[in-house]
């Protein structure tokens, strides 16, 4: 221990105190060597440049990147138009001049009150928007009478359009002014400069996920102004740099005619042309009309939108999750061949029903379908098969074998929140429900019912790489895109992010049993007469559990809660174009809805035909019965006093639970 | 008589609380304060008024510590400094995010800014270590003070706020070198951590490398940040010797100006009365600085030395900071001009501080009043 003296350590504490005088007076010694450097020294300049700043530095948005389609055609564009605008600092009483303005031009109250909110956002010199869009007449009466108003311009401004309105809604997106958040964000990703001058940014669709190539780089013009800050001439100008536009791989005539097919119906469907990964269609019905956002939305329109019941706001697509019903099958015919437990030529009897222990998992077809192979358990939609094949295999096989398809993964399409899904583990479970997973769970998840749910982009992409022969294709909706000039900044990508390792013979059978569904099982009659080849499997996703022993009947059902009607198909079967996968939300049964409007899309793509609906009518209702094989409950009879340890999966389904067969 | 005498001790003990030179100095800038407000906030009037309000505030806070004896800020150290972390903790994980920093703690009554009260509560805590260890000081105890500092600092970094984790680690750094850490110590922490900036500028990832650069030469971003680096420095140097004058700065008056009422009031200020009106305001504060640190030395027990002196020091360092910036020689953080800019939070700490250094320049004149007694 140090011996203790106060006195010197009172004398090394003064001799402190002395070294942080010193430190303080050397370094303000320091500022005041600068207030000399910039105040003696180099006074003139600055002098000068104080003078000069009677020049200000005005920003100039640049003009946004415009978006087509694969063929050319507009889908968001910029178009001009006038606008009536005041500048504020030259106006002594502003109610005044806007109840004088309204005298000549109608001015509605939310004109008045979107006036007084950018108002409070501006700085000085910009002058403020009141009325947009005007029409020649408004401007020819404000030009005339201009001389009495002092602070009022008509200025040529920049309005973003979606010509096409409610197509393709959810792909393109829309812009809207930039807000608080918005801001927040630019700040932090060091990018708020580039947005001085702009009004709007990219909120939703590719607007949004393309916005840095999209917006483009401000200019810079060098402005005189006046001690009140009123701009009187330019001085020099760095032009702004326009964004690049984006050339999109869809092709917006099929997108317009599948969501007219659609109707009224809701749902979503995602095509794709599987060697490239181009996305073709990328349905969400209902839609919207993106022209509302553009310029903030009003009250009601936005609370007719988010009351809708149909939810269109929804990306279905891309945010929805269903169970993929039968549309499984194929996929899990690989699984089920790759683990072995069975050979494509093992055959079992199917009874109708698949027992575990006292339980009896039942077949949509109540006497069974005989005997099933794998290549049969595909065209006639056989439960019994998957669910004993699944059962073997256990959940865990089952997750590793499907997820190299891109089932509950993202796909890593180019939009943003892409829902995952799930497909269905035994680590999953103990995660999201802090329970083990139960051995009499599995059956349902090889008909894909239970715990799955599924984009209908993942059931599409997995559909385009089983037709690209397991070459994992990333799905893009923007193909190209170009600088303002025209000129290729990057060219059409088809990126491929996988390779699935898939047998030659397994790849023949499961495509020969998908096209034998379209020829003699289940989707025999949409596909009646076509002139290529289809390899599909339809699907059915159960909306609302069905009591053991009661029967499905969908007449007598609320419509929101009967079934949803699934197709996967792709064409020619031989060398395919196109890859699609589809929903109608409480569409029936998949040949019912679903597969005529995948019959629709194969005629108008692959050979040009524009179906009228007499000539290609939706299935008559005799048809539909023929169809139908889906008589009832898929349900593990529960009631079993003796019943296993299997959780009835449809308590806890997030969506709905998948009904076997289709 | 008796009455009158005691009324006479009465006025001059809790009353007349101030050092005179000290009390001279901070009058002074109180003064140029208010005139370069009326200026900057010439716009915006209420300005004015909210400032007038929160210099009163703070002269009121003065005083009210002023009477405050030095042995009760040794008791309350440890509590205070306990509580500051206890909140800094709870803003780390149950913050509101504002800004995109972690900064505030809702506590049911009123939104807080724990980090603020760190500024005075670090020197106070550190203060009390070393005295409490007084004379018994070793290597491990500097080490330990170091993690006293070290804790608070870090969680204030982290929300992010660096201008504010500057300040109290300055803070507590001096009372940490007062106390008599080893110059070799010293020099040993300065030549790790110029050795270790270009190994920082190896790891740190492009974008970050970006806003460095852009903090070093504000030119690169003339629409963006530099824009008011610029402005302000083009304030400062056309206010040319002996300024524009009063309410004539046009860099001030056009709104060129950034932020003139808060951390760019000293270009408003420099514009107007140019590089003469520049000496005079750093004479004031070296006054007050300089005072403070005699007062330091005056003091009479460790514990006093040492808060006296980070006390003062914590003036020279928002000075320093403030002006280093608004004229383009250090980086842009946001610390404001002691007393000048506008702002309530930093004039209550300031306020603090003053009071904390009339408190112990008190307790030494009555102590040694007492002694000539005896």
């Amino acid at each position: 221990m140090e011996v203790r003296d106060p006195a010197l350590e009172l004398q090394r504490l003064h001799r402190r105190l002395l070294v942080a005088l010193l430190l303080a007076l050397v370094c303000f010694g320091i500022l005041i060597g600068r207030f000399h450097y910039l105040q003696i020294v180099r006074y003139s300049d600055f002098h000068d440049r104080a003078e000069r700043n009677r020049i200000t530095l005005v920003p100039i948005a640049p003009q946004r990147g415009t978006m087509t389609d694969r063929n050319g055609i507009v889908l968001a564009e910029n178009v001009f138009s006038y606008a009536l605008e005041i500048a504020p600092g030259r106006v002594a009483d502003l109610n005044r001049l806007i109840d004088d303005l309204a005298n000549i031009i109608e001015i509605s109250p939310a004109d008045r009150r979107r006036f007084r909110r950018h108002l409070a956002e501006v700085k000085n010199i910009d002058t403020v928007p009141l009325k947009t869009r005007l029409t020649d007449e408004e401007v020819a009466k404000i030009a005339a009478l201009r001389f009495r108003f002092d602070g009022v311009e008509v200025k040529a401004r920049s309005w973003r359009r979606y010509p096409l309105g409610d197509t393709a809604a959810h792909v393109i997106g829309h812009i809207g002014r930039i807000s608080g958040d918005d801001i927040e964000r630019l700040e932090k990703a060091d990018t708020l400069s580039r947005y001085a001058g702009s009004t709007h940014i990219g909120k939703l669709g590719l607007e949004l996920s393309y916005e840095t190539e999209l917006h483009g780089e401000p200019g810079i013009e060098e402005v005189e102004i006046t001690a009140g800050g009123r701009a009187i001439r330019s001085l020099s100008r760095k032009p702004p740099k326009a964004g690049k536009n984006l050339q999109l791989s869809l092709d917006v005539r099929l997108q317009k005619l599948v969501e007219t097919w659609y109707g009224e119906r809701r749902g979503a469907l995602v095509a794709i042309e599987p060697a490239t990964g181009d996305v073709l269609a990328f349905v969400s019905k209902p839609t919207f009309d993106p022209n509302l956002f553009v310029d903030g939305i009003d009250l009601q329109s936005w609370n007719a939108l988010n009351n809708d019941p149909d939810r269109p706001m929804l990306n279905r697509p891309l945010r929805g999750t269903y169970p993929p019903g039968s549309t499984y099958k194929p996929f899990m015919a690989f699984a089920v061949e790759q683990s072995g437990v069975r050979k494509p030529k093992d055959v079992i009897r199917d009874p109708g029903y698949f027992a575990l222990g006292k339980h009896r998992f039942r077949d949509s077809r109540p006497s069974g379908h005989g005997t099933v192979d794998l290549y049969k358990s595909i065209v006639v939609s056989s439960d019994t098969y998957y669910y004993g094949a699944a059962y073997e295999m256990g959940v865990d096989a089952i997750h590793n074998y499907m997820k190299p398809w891109g089932f509950g993964q993202r796909t890593g399409i180019d939009l943003r929140d892409e829902a995952t899904g799930v497909l269905p583990s035994t680590a999953w479970k103990r995660q999201r429900f802090k329970q083990p997973w139960y051995p009499g769970e599995t059956p349902s998840i090889g008909i894909g019912q239970g715990y799955n749910t599924f984009t209908i982009l993942q059931l599409a992409h997995a559909t385009a790489t089983l037709a690209n022969k397991g070459v994992v294709m990333r799905p893009h909706l923007v193909g190209a895109i170009e600088d303002s000039g025209g000129a290729r900044v990057r060219e059409r990508i088809a990126r491929e992010v996988g390779r699935l390792d898939l047998k030659p013979e397994m790849l023949k059978l499961v495509t020969d049993a998908m096209v034998a569904v379209n020829r003699t099982g289940t989707g025999r009659i949409p596909f009646r007469g076509t002139g290529y080849t289809v390899a599909g499997k339809t699907g059915t996703a159960q909306v609302i559990g069905i009591k053991q022993g009661e029967k499905y009947d969908a007449s007598k059902i609320d419509e929101r809660h009967r079934d949803h009607s699934l197709f996967i198909a792709f064409a020619p079967a031989e060398d395919p174009k196109i890859a699609l996968a589809l929903i109608v939300e409480n569409g029936g049964f998949g040949a019912q809805t679903a597969a005529p409007i995948a019959r629709r899309v194969f005629d108008y793509y692959l050979e040009g035909k524009l179906p009228d609906d007499t000539e290609l009518p939706w299935p008559t209702r005799q048809e539909l019965e023929e169809m139908r094989d889906v008589p009832e409950s898929s349900e593990p009879e529960d009631n079993d006093p003796d019943s296993l340890d299997a959780e009835a999966p449809t308590s806890v389904a997030p969506v709905a639970t998948a009904r076997r067969a289709g | 008589m008796l009455r009158l005498d005691t009324l006479r001790t009465l006025i001059r003990r809790h009353v007349l609380v101030f050092d005179p030179l000290l009390f001279a100095a901070l009058a002074m800038l109180t003064a140029i304060s208010l005139v370069t407000m009326y200026s900057a906030a010439y716009e915006t009037p209420s300005r004015l008024d909210a400032h007038t309000r929160n210099l009163i505030l703070a002269f009121v806070l003065t005083w009210v510590v002023a009477n405050v004896p030095p042995a009760l800020m040794l008791r309350v150290a440890i509590p205070v400094y306990v509580t500051g972390v206890v909140l800094l903790l709870g803003v780390a994980f149950f913050g509101e995010i504002s800004k995109g920093a972690r900064r505030w703690l809702d506590i049911g009554v009123t939104r807080i800014q724990p980090s603020e009260a760190l500024k005075i509560s670090m020197p106070l805590m550190l203060a009390w270590f070393f005295y409490h260890y007084d004379g018994l000081t070793r290597f491990r105890h500097y080490i330990a003070a170091s993690l006293l500092l070290a804790v608070p600092v870090g969680l204030i970094a982290k929300q992010p706020d660096l201008g504010t984790s500057i300040l109290v680690f300055a803070a507590g750094a001096y009372v940490i070198f007062f106390a008599g850490l080893s110059w070799k110590v010293i020099s040993g922490c300065i030549v790790t951590g110029v050795a270790g900036l270009p190994l920082l500028w190896m790891v740190m990832h492009e974008y970050q490398r970006q806003r460095v650069m852009t903090m070093l030469d504000p030119t690169t971003d003339p629409l963006g940040k530099g824009f008011h680096i610029i402005q302000s420095m083009i304030a400062v140097g056309s206010g040319g010797l002996d300024g524009k004058g009063f309410l004539e700065g046009t860099q001030t008056h056009l709104e060129f100006v950034p932020e003139r009422t808060t951390d760019f009031i000293f270009a408003v200020f420099a514009e107007e009365f140019g590089f003469i009106g520049a000496c005079v305001l750093v004479a004031t504060y070296i006054a007050i600085i300089g005072r403070g640190l005699v007062i330091a030395a005056q003091a009479n027990n460790t514990f006093s030395r040492l808060l006296a002196g980070a006390m003062a020091m914590i003036f020279f360092t928002y000075a320093f900071v403030n002006m280093g910036m608004v004229t383009g020689i250090l980086p842009v953080v946001g610390v404001p001009l002691p007393l000048m800019s506008y702002g309530g939070t930093a004039m209550v700490t300031l306020g603090l501080g003053a009071g904390i250094l009339m408190s112990i320049a008190r307790q030494t004149r009555i102590d040694l009043s007492n002694r000539h007694r005896r």
